[in-house]
């Protein structure tokens, strides 16, 4: 527990203290060379300036000054590590193992960059939807909330300390509990009570597992323990498979893999609409990232993965995914939750690619995390905006929505399209790199059921295109119109990085090579 | 010669039909000026396109936009002879389909016809860089573009029986190409570590199976829905419900041949025929391609409404050309590649007419077609020659090339594929000229005996497309030869081959095609 008390007292100082520390006072301060604490410690600052405003549109200018700096920061960082590689920061000049180490290599770096610019992003989109979910005297503190995930999701994924992750985790998830339960259905409460009981459940499972590896190699330092695990596996095995259990079972609630998505859908349909939209895009993508982490740096370096039981578990679970979450998206009235099943089982395509485990299915992942983020954003943002002007997300009261809210359905098509996988789109992109890697892995049968399971996206995403463009226009629509430019500046950006990411691929694929090319290039054979 | 390099006349014919797109709803609220810009864009292609043969007749392959996506993916376009004989066949049928759709939306006083010309151009342009394909990648990715940007011309009525049609049109076709061809680019990527479309194909050096060249031939075959192989074919009676000229030029020209095309495409460049034929992989598709050529043909005579007559004729045309494909002899390819043109400009006119027959009448079903002929003389000869030419009997394009499909199918040793194709053609007979008879030789209903009847044609912009498609059928005849000298400039063998195969039953193939063409 020291360590974690140790992570409070840094966060407390902040950067004033990273910048004093003992190593520091010789030299002087070097802006670039504190990086790594800045992303995390500039949302925090900002959360405790914002939750002392009464003035939401003042806080809103804030966190929108905040998101768009934290972009500028993470892609400073992937070019460090490009040309420097690895980067070690001591967290207040403590030297790891025994104090925190921040440690960027260009894994996290890119789920960074995924984070930073979703948040990016969608912050022009909060201004008129926080206006109309959030009673005025709470909406700086929702802003101060927002900021709190963002620093939690972020501050997890630099952090280079096991249990560093879990105080993130905690951060994060309390404020995303406290974003959802502000939305304006009062099923939000029971939506973000669910949420906390399953989220707890699965923060412990992952601490207890933390705790396991803390017995069995004496260290909370992932780069450490990756090291210490492999003689600690051979003296005595139970202990590190039960860790194993622990984190990956503690790890799958947080990012919603079938059958622990229960809380997930609920969740995304009644959070506020700018809630919804950055949760989707960027919590789950985190967990992914921790996933990855554990399993490849850690147990896979050191123990081969085919002495670990659960490379079968992951891949029926993530096709289970890919095929009952869909069809239960089919079944699904409510878009808002149609879509959240969606994301269930494009959960499943990320999780099949760490079940492949070889670097072109470790590269989908990877690249579909970034994917999956820019078009169920797109799709999240446009239902918003449906629900911002006409009031309700169910298909049946929407009829001939296209007509009178053409932009914002264009939108919906494209990001529909990008789910389905067709060429020219970034769904597109992680599916060939999936594909190729199953076949690759020689399960072509494997290969066949990805194409196939997005088949059903077809019937689920074309049956609101149907009833958006060929059914009269109803009640409800015709209060629609396209949102105001704020919103749509989001959703129009959304939207053209789907494409894009579809078309240039030359840095996200890249990336996602070469960060695929670490994960995999580590693994003990 | 032309003012552009080549480089440069391959983007533009992406361009152009894009940069209409883009420039017809600027002119909504003034229809001539909407016309206008696709008319002017499909003269500006042509011209784009016609500019290229002698690029091509040179010997000349030019890439552009080449770009890498991932490893093992990248967007590129390269013309070659096959993919430049389809353009010419689009660029030419365009201009002529977009005076129809003039006369005809405007007749019909079609809604949403801004959206039309913009989805139409779309489709055309989605068309180009398919014939243009450097690779498998981009291929998929026009064929996919193609189907969602025809989809809305499918539905667009906008009624339930629209709505219905669009429905069959998207799922079959986009999950056949996902479901089948996707995995059949992973299978090629995975064995060969490419998707180059590359003379004498992909998969000849290297050391597959013949139950891999099996699998692979299968998803092509059945995931490129496009060609409307049974069972995949019912797509293209749904689409009926389209507009006529999206029927007649997306559903008897650009759409399926796209689908043939990349049949074509795939077992020249990817499997390479050799390769296909030496297998005997290709066995059952033959044995598949003659029952779709012959079901279908059944199925047309059976059919009362003459848009879903002309298409279930077009899904038995179009088995004739993966029939051709399947034989996978120079004589069979070169043949079925010739049937892209002779069958484009003869469906076409049919459709064409059946559109103008609605326009003009209100009539869509055959039995009400008594004395058409006689109200539409113009129309009905029209639709007469152009059914001679799907017949294929001279004087009309149509006969050359059933009979360089007929003569790869004696090549290939599978002298039932001959009897095969003349039953159709009895078929074909069969289910066409009972229609130009009703509309020649019965009295139109209600008409008094001896009294005159008047002629009742429909808008001039329908019936000089008409004629001007009926006329090329004729001119097709002629043109045969010049065309197989083009069609010849595909490279079928590849570098490495000519010499170690030239010795084989080929050479015979070769020298009895040839020496057909020369003793005509």
């Amino acid at each position: 527990m020291s360590v974690g008390l140790l992570t409070s007292v840094a966060l407390a100082a902040g950067a004033a203290q990273a910048a004093g520390g003992h190593a520091v006072a010789a030299k002087p301060f070097i802006l670039t060379e504190h990086l790594p604490i800045l992303i995390v410690v500039i949302p925090l600052l900002a959360a405790a300036l914002t939750a002392m405003l009464r003035n939401g549109r003042v806080a809103w200018a804030i966190s929108l000054a905040v998101s768009w700096i934290l972009p500028i920061l993470a892609v400073m960082l992937i070019l460090q590590v490009e040309e420097k590689g690895i980067i070690s920061y001591a967290l207040g000049g403590w030297a790891p193992p025994v104090g925190i180490e921040y440690r960027v290599d260009i894994v996290n770096a890119f789920v960074l960059l995924i984070v930073s610019v979703v948040g990016a992003i969608a912050m022009p989109y909060a201004l008129r939807t926080v206006e109309l979910d959030i009673d005025e005297p709470q909406r700086a503190w929702f802003y101060a909330i927002y900021l709190l995930a963002l620093t939690g999701l972020l501050g997890m994924t630099i952090t280079g300390d096991a249990f560093n992750i879990f105080v993130f985790m905690e951060v994060s998830s309390l404020a995303m509990y406290v974003m959802i339960a502000m939305g304006r259905d009062r099923r939000a409460l029971i939506a973000a009570y669910q949420y906390l009981i399953m989220g707890t459940i699965g923060a412990t499972f992952y601490v207890i597992g933390v705790g396991f590896l803390y017995v069995v190699t004496g260290s909370l330092n992932m780069a450490d323990i990756a090291l210490r695990i492999g003689p600690a596996f051979a003296e005595s095995s139970p202990p590190v498979m039960a860790a194993l259990a622990f984190i990956v079972v503690g790890i799958s609630l947080k990012l919603a893999l079938f059958p622990l998505h229960v809380w997930l859908p609920n969740a995304y349909a009644f959070a506020p609409k700018f809630a919804t939209v950055f949760l989707a895009a960027t919590a789950t993508k985190v967990a992914v990232y921790i996933l990855l982490r554990f399993y490849f740096s850690i147990f896979g370096s050191a123990i081969s993965l085919t002495d670990l039981p659960i490379t079968e578990m992951l891949l029926i679970l993530s096709i289970a995914a890919m095929f009952i979450a869909s069809v239960m998206a089919i079944y699904e009235d409510n878009i808002e939750r149609m879509l959240a099943f969606s994301s269930v089982a494009q959960i499943g395509y990320i999780t099949l690619g760490i079940a492949l485990a070889n670097k072109s299915g470790v590269a989908g992942s990877v690249v579909h995390l970034m994917n999956h983020a820019a078009m169920k954003a797109a799709l999240f943002a446009a239902i918003g905006a449906i629900l911002y002007r006409v009031g309700t997300a169910r298909m049946s009261e929407l009829g001939g929505i296209g007509r009178t809210m053409p932009l914002t359905m264009a939108a919906f098509v494209i990001g529909g399209l990008s789910i389905i996988g067709v060429p020219g789109t970034a769904g597109f992109i992680s599916k060939w790199y999936l594909g190729v890697g199953a076949i690759e892995h020689g399960w072509w049968v494997v290969a066949f059921l990805i194409v196939a399971s997005s088949l059903i996206s077809i019937i689920y995403i074309g049956r609101f295109v149907e009833v958006a463009y060929f059914q009269p226009v109803s009640e409800a629509s015709e209060k629609g119109s396209d949102p105001p430019f704020s919103m749509m500046l989001s959703i129009v950006v959304f939207t053209a990085l789907t494409i894009y990411l579809g078309l240039d691929t030359a840095w996200s694929g890249q990336l996602a090579e070469k960060v695929a090319a670490v994960l995999v290039g580590g693994l003990a054979q | 010669m032309s003012m552009f390099s080549p480089e440069t006349l391959l983007v533009l014919s992406l361009a152009i039909p894009f940069a209409a797109a883009l420039l017809i709803p600027v002119f909504h609220a003034s229809p001539n000026m909407r016309e206008a810009v696709t008319l002017t864009s499909a003269v500006l292609l042509l011209i784009t396109v016609i500019n290229l043969v002698p690029v091509v007749l040179a010997g000349g392959s030019p890439e552009a936009l080449t770009f890498k996506i991932v490893d093992g993916v990248s967007l590129g376009l390269k013309l070659e002879p096959l993919g430049m004989l389809f353009m010419l066949v689009a660029a030419t049928l365009w201009i002529i389909n977009s005076i129809y759709s003039i006369g005809y939306m405007r007749g019909h006083d079609e809604p949403r016809q801004t959206s039309f010309y913009v989805c139409f151009a779309i489709a055309i342009s989605s068309t180009m860089g398919l014939a243009m394909s450097k690779n498998l990648f981009t291929l998929f990715l026009f064929y996919e573009i193609l189907t969602l940007s025809t989809y809305p011309l499918v539905t667009h009525k906008g009624n339930n029986e629209a709505r219905n049609g669009g429905r069959v049109y998207l799922l079959i076709l986009l999950s056949t190409s996902m479901l089948f061809l996707l995995p059949a680019i992973f299978i090629t990527y995975g064995v060969t570590g490419t998707t180059e479309f590359t003379a004498g194909g992909i998969l000849a050096g290297s050391n597959v199976t013949n139950g891999v060249i099996a699998l692979l031939l299968a998803l092509f075959a059945f995931g490129i829905g496009k060609a409307g192989l049974m069972p995949f074919h019912f797509w293209l009676p749904s689409a009926m419900v389209a507009p006529t000229p999206v029927s007649a030029l997306l559903h008897a020209v650009a759409v399926v041949k796209a689908g043939v095309f990349t049949i074509l495409k795939v077992v020249i460049y990817i499997f390479g025929i050799d390769t296909l034929r030496m297998s005997g992989q290709a066995d059952w598709l033959i044995y598949f391609a003659s029952f779709s050529l012959l079901a279908a043909s059944v199925v047309a005579l059976s059919q009362d409404n003459l848009k879903a007559r002309l298409a279930y004729s077009t899904v038995s045309q179009l088995a004739y050309i993966v029939l051709g494909a399947a034989l996978a002899t120079t004589a069979a390819v070169q043949g079925g590649s010739m049937h892209i043109v002779m069958h484009a400009v003869g469906k076409i006119t049919l459709f064409m007419c059946a559109g103008a027959i609605y326009v003009a009448h209100h009539k869509t079903e055959i039995s009400d077609l008594d004395g058409i002929g006689r109200k539409m003389p113009f129309t009905m000869f029209a639709f007469f020659i152009a059914s001679l030419s799907i017949i294929g009997l001279p004087p009309f394009g149509g006969v050359w090339s059933k009979w360089f499909l007929a003569v790869g199918a004696l090549d290939a040793g599978h002298q039932f594929a001959v009897a095969v194709f003349m039953i159709s053609s009895l078929l074909n007979v069969a289910y066409l000229m009972p229609i130009v008879m009703r509309a020649f030789f019965r009295p139109p209903k209600g008409a008094k005996p001896g009294e005159p009847i008047a002629i009742a044609e429909a808008p001039l912009f329908c019936v000089i497309p008409i004629c001007m498609t009926a006329f090329g059928c004729l001119v097709l005849f002629f043109a045969a030869d010049s065309i197989m000298d083009f069609i010849k400039l595909i490279d079928l063998k590849g570098p490495a081959a000519s010499a170690a195969i030239s010795q084989s039953a080929d050479t015979i193939a070769q020298l009895t095609s040839g020496g057909v063409s020369n003793g005509r």
